[in-house]
């Protein structure tokens, strides 16, 4: 069986944990690849904890339930972790990515998990420099694309700029792919 | 990436490739009334409307037994008609179902499965289509994106087929799959417009040269039972239509259907029937046990009205047990689709242990652990030849009962 790559993306609605879920997916189908992402489907309103789960495979994927031992679990918001268990189930090598500003290894005691490999980025901070506003999912997915190499760089900055070019303004465009840049080259592992 | 969009290999959810494929369809009529999780077909269709994407008429109602009174009407004079419903939806259009039937309309109409009421549930469950099975419509099941999509244009060539006339139900799960982004393919438009050409009503309303009555009394006197062998008869005959509609489609898409499909079935001495999304999970979980070296398979069953009796008797008969999952309820008794298996299998002259699983009502999530669990209690039935239980639930919450 060829392997799939499970994520997890935990964040708070207005974060754009789901969007970044379907983008990651659509970069990676634009790669060539088999995808698949989805959010969990409850009462959904603004500040409330989320889910979204991203699947992306080089084999066809033919499972249709939510994630339950992702490879990659990304935390948009660092408050979820006093309330969510966000490295449930995560497999053995896998990674989770933190917004927050404390170092990874800060980071860890709090999870209180010894599994994994444990990375953070200031998502928040970049999103106010490049964007003026902190919707951390741009630069959470730069960093993700650091730390995975599911896709390459090059490749994110060019689906981003193709596939909103006709919603955003230039200036949006720019600050978005400036973010991404910026979390790939800040995102610091233990 | 630039071949990816000539091949047209797209991430969508499972309503928005539905909505594509009723866009290349281009129905003279399509009908409108919105509900969760169906939503968003008719509403990406009214988009295709005000871009000029597509020539229908858009006819919005105040209910859904309005919008299937609506497709009648329309469909009565001529014209080639679709609508989309879910759960409570379909519940409302229940009586005009068999008008739609019974005055032999070719209607197409995705339905999204979702739970009925009570308690209000908007998720994934199949109580809706089971509800509708007697109603005299073709029912079409789809795994995924991909195969909603082709099942819809394939729809449109059974539905008018003049040796069917029957309207057609394209079933795909609420949120998995008509929520949920994936991989799917999409057919060039000239090819899926060739594919269904147009609609050559059979007596329309509209051809005022030769006039003609639709749903006049028929009592006792006259041949009412006639028309139900009749219609029975040509849903008898879709059969071999929905067989050459699919070959047909195979030669514009690659993409092979029948009946049912079969995974890893041939060799197997157990194995799962089960609709929809289910059955892609259950294939992920084969592939492990495979990996173990148990035999184990899957039949998913895409066409359940007509039910393939026959040919779903010959392909189970082989093995030693047999689990039939229902997504839906009939209190009282089992679930509906082993009932139709139980029966298809009763005749032959040895045949499988047959047990039940109600899964995943109200959406509760049918996961690996739920097919693992499947299985694990088949390889005890055919080991033992010994059922226990006939009816199991699979993910059902330990709770305290009060009523």
């Amino acid at each position: 069986m060829e392997k799939c790559i499970e994520v997890r993306w935990h964040g708070r609605g207005g974060q754009g944990a789901v969007t970044a879920a379907k983008f990651l997916a659509g970069t990676a189908l634009a790669g060539g690849k088999n995808i698949q992402a989805f959010p969990e489907y409850g009462p959904e309103r603004m500040g409330a904890p989320i889910q979204a789960f991203t699947r992306i495979s080089s084999a066809p994927i033919s499972i249709y339930c939510p994630v339950e031992n992702p490879n990659i679990v990304v935390v948009l918001d660092e408050t979820l972790l006093d309330i969510v268990e966000v490295a449930k189930g995560l497999s053995k090598d896998g990674v989770i990515l933190i917004n927050t500003l404390d170092d990874p290894a800060d980071v860890r005691k709090k999870l209180g998990t010894k599994k994994g490999k444990v990375y953070t980025v200031d998502a928040t901070s970049i999103a106010l420099d490049t964007l003026g506003k902190p919707i951390p999912n741009t630069p959470m997915i730069g960093a993700l694309v650091k730390v995975t190499g599911l896709v390459s760089l090059g490749d994110t900055t060019d689906y981003f700029t193709e596939s909103f070019s006709k919603k955003f303004s230039q200036q949006i465009l720019k600050g978005n792919v400036e973010a991404i840049k910026r979390a790939y080259k800040e995102v610091r592992g233990e | 990436m630039k071949n990816i969009s000539k091949k047209r290999v797209v991430a969508t959810t499972g309503n928005g490739a539905v909505a594509e494929a009723m866009k290349q369809i281009n129905p003279d009529v399509l009908v409108a009334y919105p509900i969760t999780p169906q939503t968003a077909i008719v509403q990406d269709f009214s988009q295709f409307v005000a871009d000029g994407a597509v020539d229908s008429e858009y006819v919005t109602v105040e209910s859904e037994h309005s919008s299937m009174s609506a497709c009648i009407g329309a469909s009565a004079a001529g014209a080639r008609v679709m609508t989309a419903t879910s759960s409570q939806g379909l519940a409302l259009m229940h009586e005009m179902l068999y008008i739609a039937a019974g005055s032999r309309l070719p209607i197409i109409m995705p339905n999204v499965n979702r739970a009925l009421s009570a308690p209000i549930n908007i998720h994934c469950d199949h109580s809706d289509s089971m509800g509708a099975r007697d109603t005299g419509w073709i029912q079409l099941y789809s795994e995924n994106a991909q195969e909603a999509y082709d099942n819809t244009i394939q729809a449109v060539r059974i539905a008018e087929n003049k040796k069917v006339l029957l309207p057609v139900m394209v079933n795909l799960d609420g949120f998995i799959i008509s929520h949920g982004i994936e991989k799917a393919e999409f057919i060039e438009d000239r090819k899926v417009k060739s594919f269904v050409g147009e609609r050559k009503p059979f007596l329309p309303l509209l051809d005022v040269d030769n006039p003609v009555t639709y749903g006049p009394f028929d009592g006792l006197g006259g041949y009412f039972m006639e028309h139900k062998k009749n219609q029975a008869d040509a849903m008898e005959r879709a059969r071999d239509v929905i067989l050459e509609a699919a070959e047909d489609f195979a030669k514009i898409s690659g993409r092979k259907y029948g009946f049912f499909e079969e995974y890893l079935l041939d060799d197997a001495e157990i194995a799962i029937v089960t609709l929809n999304s289910s059955a892609g999970t259950t294939k992920h979980v084969i592939n492990e046990l495979r990996a173990e070296g148990l035999p184990v398979g899957l039949l998913k069953l895409r066409v359940f009205r007509p039910f393939p009796a026959k040919e779903l008797a010959e392909a189970l008969k082989h093995l030693k047990a047999v689990a039939v999952l229902d997504r839906a309820l009939s209190s009282g008794f089992v679930g509906p689709l082993f009932s139709e298996v139980q029966t298809a299998l009763f005749n032959l002259e040895t045949r499988p242990k047959v047990i039940n699983f109600i899964y995943g009502l109200g959406g509760r999530d049918y996961t690996l652990h739920e097919a693992r669990k499947a299985f694990e209690e088949l390889m005890t039935v055919a080991k033992t030849g010994k059922i226990k239980k006939t009816l199991g639930y699979l993910g059902l919450k330990e709770v305290e009962v009060l009523v």
